[in-house]
């Protein structure tokens, strides 16, 4: 290829990635402009000393190290109120309470897997992405969030990870990038040009193409950050700084996203009001006031944005001042038009005869049920549709958008 | 078309350093010209990567011997020796003793203990730096020996069993650990008995303190370890244990932990013959569960330390074990969904052999879908495998003076040593490799690697100066046998290189280049 073809290929890729998907069909008008993000927090986070259940003296005789002090205005370790009976882990105070205050977000107790009980982080990490019933064997190219992509109209999905995930996983090829430490680009667009050239009879030839597109998309939105930073703006770090570039992404240019934070297995000293779980929560918190800050009032609106984790810890602390796999766990919804500010889904009374096993909260609230509420709702998915990304499925209306 | 490539290139000034480079590389490895596809593939399937110096070795012994040297390497399989010289000169290369641990141990505490606050800051920055310098040493040595050490498949297997019975640096003092437990009790075992191998993870500190049964303690129960054992180390989820098998296998690990004191435990009389102790490792009897306990269907009495051998045996000579470490290692060497043939041959070597790890090798090897799969399936690389494969074809037995370079391409690209933070290890398919995003950083480190020396050949001193080296991926073994295995598509691409950096990073960003090499010609579109 010469130089003047050369030109002629690259302008006409330019007009087709705006109107094709990753799968090469044109999309039509989408049924509304809603996005959603998928936080999964891996490792099963303590769900029992985030949302406190402040009400319970079961609650306080279980765990004599790790407990949640009940709300107290005098005691900034104590748990922020929520209602009678909930209270917000101290951490979240500052970032996610206004939230609460501003119904834009909720909480959803005793949610995750109603069928998968190995208590394997990896095992319900893969059952919870793939999203299928655990009978029968499983399809490991495909993903929900995946499925969920095919049936939407002008969906432009992206994960937020250095591999792609499995709930991604499908027919159509998903972009995937990490934002931690996005650099300026090497590979000029002639090389990238003779790439593409290389991989175009190739199996990768979609995933190298689009890679393409969406490195040169990142690499102009985090020139504005940079711009900023030479200003003397302080740069945050960590998740928060990825997730206030998911914000400025999700605002501009897509909106289908997942993305995982890693590092919640605490069986050893996870701390209480202070110490290793409360910095991780403090850290999530900041990036997902973060993200709301930076998609912007409009597009928050529209924004609905998932947080769970594969199961719960055991209700009870072990040995080592920490806690251990356990089953049911609290997932959150936050998003600007969200009916929240509330404890949504089947709810009861934390006691010991409640425990799943007498060890662990129990599950009355699955995971599919509950997005495939959520999605019905916010994109107007009809029950055909709906089994398509969730077989078997009822949806759970728990009425939050 | 080969002299007109290299004449183009060769009255360029930047390239001349390269044609300096490339007569002494075609002088070692002129008999690769004559090597088949065939063997080709096999040698980058079970090496870290083809270079010349391999193909050398293969074409000396032939393939039969070759393959025996690999799966049996000669214990004085020796290092080159300015690979030895440089792992020789790091600190811990002779061992971690419970002394250098403490020692390690005292110098945390002594810098937070500290009254002044800046001097407290600079302290312990001292102290996390020494950590971070251990572990960075400890990645060093496992990349020289990847690229350099004759016996490559036991190379390929260490890295193999690091991953399987993984363990994560950024925990506690683990940065300390990884380099004794990679040496000695991983790549010791690496081609051993399978049991031997779990038993040497089992006893070393790194693993109790990653799993937390270093805590784990009779009435103070913590199941980590106990439910990794069976789920991710032996048997495998879904092979039919239960809740109440992980908690029996817990109960029996209390008092599995660490002591680094020099002097043992206070004991009353009766349980001090109980003691074990192993440099760091210890069973402590006074914190053993010592009630009979049901696992896996069989009574195991309370009795101390020999209940965890008991339970070990119950849980390798479990078929599940067999059947699951047989399909793991089918997966990285064969392909993402071996055939359940291929893995019950494995499984029954394994069984025959009493879980030794090299027959069960020689098995996969000798079966006729290991053959098949060399012709016709592609075994895409992780990034450790696409990094010391481009590395090792680059410089051949040029031996790099600094790994830094190597150690970051692998965290951009998301395979770090020792940098997994769960135990699950990382992921052995292609589908968790080749999406769009690494597709990308892929690119960019063939670029940085294909484009100059990348810093590998400064050492890492204050004013070390760059030593010259320049990568040659068109040397005698492309001429001889990678050229053919390229499409022409491929081969049309490079033909647009525009200088020597821009064609190695083309070759290194070529499909070909991402999967291990092919026993067939690529099968042309029509």
């Amino acid at each position: 290829m010469n130089r003047r073809d050369l030109l002629k290929a690259v302008a006409a890729l330019a007009p087709a990635a705006l109107t094709t998907t990753i799968a090469g069909r044109v999309w039509a008008a989408p049924a509304t402009d809603a996005k959603l993000l998928v936080v999964f927090l891996r490792g099963a986070y303590d769900a029992a000393n985030v949302l406190v259940p402040v009400s319970s003296s079961f609650y306080y005789e279980s765990r004599p190290n790790l407990a949640i002090a009940k709300p107290d205005v005098g005691n900034p370790n104590s748990a922020v109120v929520l209602d009678a009976d909930w209270g917000l882990h101290p951490a979240l105070r500052d970032s996610l309470a206004p939230l609460w205050t501003n119904r834009e977000i909720a909480f959803v107790p005793f949610a995750g897997t109603s069928d998968d009980t190995t208590r394997s982080h990896f095992e319900t990490q893969d059952t919870i992405e793939l999203g299928q019933s655990t009978k029968g064997s499983r399809d490991y190219r495909s993903g929900f969030m995946s499925r969920l992509a095919a049936e939407l109209t002008r969906v432009k999905p992206i994960a937020f990870t250095e591999q792609l995930p499995l709930i991604f996983r499908g027919q159509a090829e998903i972009p995937n990038i990490a934002l931690g430490n996005v650099g300026k680009p090497g590979v000029d667009d002639r090389q990238a040009e003779l790439i593409k050239q290389m991989y175009a009879k190739t199996k990768l030839a979609s995933a190298v193409a689009e890679g393409f597109r969406v490195r040169d998309e990142v690499v102009k939105s985090i020139a504005d950050e940079m711009t900023e930073a030479n200003r003397g703006a302080v740069s945050p770090r960590g998740f928060e700084l990825s997730a206030r570039r998911i914000g400025r992404l999700m605002r501009e240019q897509f909106n289908l996203g997942f993305v995982d934070v890693g590092g919640w297995d605490t069986h050893v000293n996870q701390g209480a009001a202070t110490g290793y779980l409360a910095d991780r929560l403090g850290e999530l918190g900041r990036a997902l006031a973060g993200f709301r800050e930076e998609i912007g009032p409009a597009a928050w609106r529209d924004s609905v944005v998932v947080v769970i984790s594969e199961f719960g810890r055991t209700f009870r602390e072990n040995g080592d001042r920490g806690t251990d796999h356990g089953h049911g766990s609290v997932y959150w919804v936050l998003g600007g038009g969200l009916n929240g500010g509330r404890i949504a889904g089947e709810q009861i009374k934390v006691a010991q005869p409640s425990l799943f096993e007498n060890r662990d909260y129990p599950v009355l609230t699955d995971y599919r049920a509950l997005f495939a509420g959520l999605v019905q709702r916010m994109y107007g998915l009809d029950a055909a549709a709906l089994q398509r990304v969730f077989a078997g499925v009822r949806p759970a209306d728990l009425g939050l958008v | 078309m080969r002299t007109n490539t290299a004449g183009r290139w060769s009255a360029r000034g930047s390239a001349i350093l390269g044609i300096g480079i490339a007569a002494i590389i075609t002088g070692g490895t002129a008999r690769a010209a004559e090597i088949s596809v065939h063997d080709l593939a096999l040698i980058d399937r079970l090496t870290w990567g083809i270079n010349g110096s391999s193909v050398a070795q293969f074409q000396k012994l032939g393939a039969a011997r070759w393959v025996d040297q690999q799966l049996h390497p000669a214990a004085d399989s020796a290092l080159p020796q300015p690979v030895a010289a440089q792992i020789d000169a790091m600190p811990d290369a002779a061992g971690l003793t419970p002394a250098a641990i403490n020692a390690f141990q005292a110098q945390g505490k002594d810098a937070d203990q500290l009254t002044d606050p800046e001097a407290r800051k600079t302290a312990k920055q001292a102290y996390q730096q020494a950590l971070n310098d251990r572990a960075k040493q400890a990645a060093s040595r496992s990349i020289l020996r990847a690229l350099y050490a004759p016996a490559q498949l036991r190379e390929r297997m260490t890295w193999f069993w690091l991953n399987h019975f993984n363990v994560h640096q950024s925990k506690a003092e683990l940065r300390l650990l990884v380099g004794d437990y990679e040496d000695r009790a991983i790549r010791a075992h690496a081609l051993g008995k399978f049991g031997d191998l779990l038993r040497a993870t089992l006893r070393h500190p790194a693993m109790l303190r990653y799993l937390d049964n270093a805590g784990n303690a009779n009435g103070h129960l913590n199941e980590n370890y106990a439910r990794e054992i069976m789920e991710l180390h032996t048997m495998g989820v879904g092979s039919g244990y239960t809740q109440a098998d992980v908690e029996a296998l817990a109960k029996i690990l209390t008092g599995v932990g660490i002591d680094l004191k020099p002097e043992d435990p206070k004991l009353k009389p009766a349980l001090a013959p109980q003691l074990v102790r192993d440099g760091a490792f210890e069973f402590n009897p006074a914190r053993h569960d010592y009630s009979d306990k049901t696992f896996l269907g069989h009574t195991i009495r309370g009795s101390g330390f020999a209940e965890v051998d008991e339970a070990l045996d119950l849980i390798v000579h479990n078929p599940a074990t067999a059947q699951h470490v047989s399909r793991k290692l089918a997966t990285y060497f064969v392909s993402d969904e071996p055939p359940q043939s291929l893995i019950d041959k494995m499984a029954k070597a394994f069984t025959a052999s009493d879980g030794d790890i090299a027959q069960v090798l020689a098995a996969m090897i000798a079966a006729p879908e290991f053959d098949a799969s060399l012709k016709t399936a592609e075994r895409f690389k992780d990034p450790v495998g696409y990094v010391y494969s481009a590395v090792r074809l680059a410089y051949d037995d040029k031996v790099v003076l600094n790994t830094v370079p190597i150690q970051r391409w692998l965290g951009r690209l998301g395979e770090g040593l020792y940098q997994r933070q769960t135990p699950d290890g990382y992921p052995l398919t292609a589908t968790a490799w080749n999406g769009p995003g690494q597709m990308m950083l892929r690119f960019e480190i063939a670029r940085q690697i294909g484009s100059g020396s990348a810093g590998l050949f400064k050492p890492e001193q204050a004013d070390a100066k760059d030593r010259p080296a320049f990568p040659l991926l068109q040397n005698a073994l492309y001429f001889g046998g990678l050229s053919r295995t390229l499409s022409s598509t491929t081969r049309g691409a490079l033909d647009q290189a525009i200088s020597p950096q821009d064609w190695n990073t083309l070759f290194l960003s070529s499909p070909e280049f991402m999967v291990r090499q092919r026993a067939e010609a690529p099968h042309e579109p029509s």
